[in-house]
């Protein structure tokens, strides 16, 4: 589904993924870890094409296309969808009017008719009760607003919304409470289905507890430096990342 | 979510000014110039009485002492006043009693412009006093508000069936000596719409007029005058497109307002006249003065999405002349390529207790350059009053120009006046956001504008919001990218 070869991306003159190798099958669920700053957003922001940044190597395919060339909007509707880490609120836009763009413009991507009003509606009741969504955040300007949980939630609801086959999820636990962080990743969970994969950015194994990866890959310094299954995330848990940087340092 | 989005996006891919057609309908049109003669000879052809020539020839004689207002921030070329046409009317100008006698051209120009006289008749309940070029050509639903007892006419008509109230009335708000402009109407207006609701009366139906500059090189001087006699209710609105031309058209309109005591007037303008291509060549110079009157406890609204024009100088204001009286002020000012807007408003506390409101949002692109123009001014015996301005700008793009003008002037100690203002652009973060969710840059950009406009098209009517915002994204056609 996805196959990342080699992506070197920089800004400005600093470079910051420095040859990243990753391959992501349908079904599969990848959680990404590593220390701070060490290039697990950037290349979130990358996949999605964000303009902040300059790939100067390497190459990126998602269903057989390579993505690198493509405008943002273009990936997005292939089916590419990005959990943002800090959502933007884009005051006077509610929500509903948000999503009805957003899903209507999928839906013609792939040679489908705009759903009527009614369809809609339905649809949006369904998908917020699947991050129990308060309704009424729907009838509210985009993120304007919203609590930290709120505004993580409404991320998971759009992902509903829009059925990615690929999410890539940008530190969707950081700031939940508990409670916030188990309907959160139970929401990602019933998301999840054979036919799509989901990565997963996180600092914390708590988030893996209800989203069970297939593989752990820590991100340092723009490499991933070591790739595992779900134990992986237990041992860095207790022991943090100093065993695999001294261990990548002697290398 | 009232709003059709599916029409803003392909509205937004369908490209040039939409409105820019022309209607091949006869007009009968008197040569360029101005002088005591013409002013003679429009009076002449409309079959007015002494008494109005006499008030036109006053205010002639009077606007020929007068200079050209410079103290906007706009740059105007020469306007030559001897080479304008002052006077057109289509030359069906004989009274109609029924639809079917309208001139079926004229029938689908209103039909292009999305307004079928029919339909509308049928559906929205609006009344539509149809102005084409300068004559009223048809009104509709004249009977049902007549029993009423509301009168809602064209002003030549109101000249000679009711000349009492229009001695009264007429340049009681917006005296002939005011500005320029409205001395320049006031001399040679045309034609225009008068609206009266009696005592009591809640006008059933929102009132409407459209206005359309129809013939090549024609000036355009509208007249509006509305009455709300104590303790009644109208809503009015007024929409304006025009069709493409290449060289400039001066518009120079006037809207008086009276609110007696107790009475509330609502009045929503969305105006789109044509604004010159990307280049800045042709579109309306639209130089309009807007003022109402409200006594005791009266209530005067505006509401203003102004998109169109080459040049826009514009500023409806409220005197609050009676106790307990509220001024309101609403607008979205938009400008892109080489437009130029200088609007605002005027607050004037004369009244004890009297409340204003001010929101203003003024929308920059291209090239383009956007002033917001206020006055709040408190009087000694204003005891009470209160004012509430905020006023934001958005730039889109670097080459634009946002410019706020806010004047306070309180002669009133126990006034309490309070003045926010923000400049925003619109962040790269929200576009990426919105690109990441499959929306264009340029739905991402509609979007965004009409979120940040949102709380003055709230106060639109519904029809007229929804046009209001399928403009606002047409208006931005290639600003972004």
């Amino acid at each position: 589904m996805l196959v990342v070869k080699n992506l070197h991306a920089s800004v400005g003159d600093k470079e910051i993924l420095k040859g990243i190798d990753l391959t992501v099958r349908a079904g599969e669920v990848h959680a990404i870890m590593g220390p701070n700053g060490s290039g697990k957003s950037t290349l979130a922001s990358v996949l999605s094409g964000s303009e902040k940044f300059t790939v100067t190597e390497g190459s990126a395919e998602f269903l057989g296309r390579d993505i690198l060339s493509l405008p943002i909007e273009e990936r997005a509707r292939m089916g590419l969808f990005l959990g943002f880490q800090y959502p933007v609120e884009i005051p006077g836009v509610t929500m509903a009017n948000f999503m009805k763009i957003a899903v209507n413009e999928h839906r013609k991507y792939r040679g489908e008719e705009p759903l009527t009003a009614g369809e809609f509606l339905r649809l949006m009741r369904e998908k917020s009760a699947v991050v129990e969504l308060d309704p009424k955040l729907t009838s509210r300007a985009v993120n304007e607003g919203f609590s930290g949980g709120e505004k993580k939630k409404n991320e998971i609801f759009q992902m509903a919304m829009l059925e990615p086959r690929l999410a890539i999820l940008d530190e969707t636990d950081s700031g939940l409470d508990i409670d916030a962080l188990r309907i959160v990743a139970t929401g990602v969970t019933r998301l999840h289905t054979e036919d799509n994969a989901t990565v997963v950015i996180t600092h914390y194994q708590r988030l893996l507890d209800y989203i069970v990866p297939d593989y752990v890959h820590v991100l340092y310094k723009g490499r991933i430096i070591h790739s595992g299954d779900k134990s992986l995330a237990l041992k860095l848990e207790k022991e943090g990342y100093d065993w695999l940087i001294n261990d990548y340092r002697e290398e | 979510m009232a709003n059709d989005s599916k029409n803003i996006i392909e509205e937004l891919e369908s490209g040039d000014y939409k409105y820019g057609f022309t209607s091949d309908i006869a007009t009968e049109t008197i040569g360029r110039g101005l002088n005591e003669d013409v002013v003679r000879l429009i009076s002449e052809k409309k079959g007015e009485p002494e008494w109005m020539l006499e008030r036109r020839l006053k205010a002639f004689r009077h606007w020929q002492t007068m200079k050209l207002p410079q103290w906007a921030h706009l740059d105007i070329p020469r306007i030559d006043f001897q080479d304008i046409i002052y006077y057109a009317a289509p030359k069906s100008a004989k009274k109609l009693s029924s639809m079917d006698q309208v001139d079926p051209e004229l029938k689908r120009t209103f039909d292009k412009l999305g307004i079928p006289l029919e339909e509308q008749m049928a559906l929205a309940g609006v009344a539509v006093d149809a102005v084409m070029d300068s004559v009223s050509v048809k009104t509709t639903f004249r009977e049902t508000l007549a029993e009423k007892g509301i009168i809602f006419c064209s002003i030549s008509e109101a000249i000679k069936e009711y000349p009492e109230m229009i001695k009264k009335y007429l340049g009681s708000v917006v005296p002939y000596a005011d500005n320029f402009y409205a001395a320049l109407n006031a001399a040679v207006f045309s034609d225009g719409s008068f609206c009266y609701i009696p005592k009591g009366v809640r006008c059933p139906m929102e009132l409407s007029t459209y206005f359309r500059i129809n013939a090549e090189g024609t000036g355009q001087f509208e007249r509006t005058l509305i009455v709300a006699d104590e303790g009644s209710y109208v809503s009015y609105l007024e929409g304006c497109t025009a069709p493409r031309r290449d060289e400039n058209q001066l518009h120079a309109a006037v809207v008086e307002i009276v609110v007696e005591n107790d009475a509330e007037v609502k009045y929503s303008t969305v105006q789109n006249w044509y604004p010159g291509d990307r280049e800045g060549r042709g579109g309306i110079y639209n130089f309009v003065t807007k003022r109402g009157l409200c006594r005791d406890r009266a209530r005067l609204s505006w509401t203003q999405v102004e998109t169109g024009s080459a040049i826009t100088w514009k500023y409806p204001s409220c005197v609050l002349l009676g106790d307990d009286s509220v001024g309101e002020f609403y607008s979205v000012a938009m400008t892109n390529n080489c437009q130029q807007a200088d609007t605002g408003t005027k607050m004037i506390h004369l009244g004890r207790n009297t409340r204003s409101r001010i929101v203003s949002k003024g929308i920059s692109a291209g090239r383009s350059q956007n002033a917001y123009r206020g006055l709040v001014k408190v009087a000694k015996g204003a005891d009470g009053a209160r004012n509430y301005s905020q006023c934001d700008s958005l730039l889109i793009g670097d080459k634009c120009g946002a410019h706020t003008f806010p004047v306070i002037d309180s002669r009133n100690p126990s006034a309490v006046l309070e003045h926010e203002a923000t400049t925003s652009k619109i962040s790269e973060d929200q576009l990426f956001y919105c690109n990441q969710r499959g929306l264009s840059t340029e739905q991402a950009v509609g979007l965004i504008v009409n979120g940040y406009a949102r709380d003055v098209l709230s106060k639109l009517p519904m029809e007229f919001a929804v046009e209001a915002q399928k403009l606002l994204s047409i208006s931005l056609e290639g600003s972004v990218g």
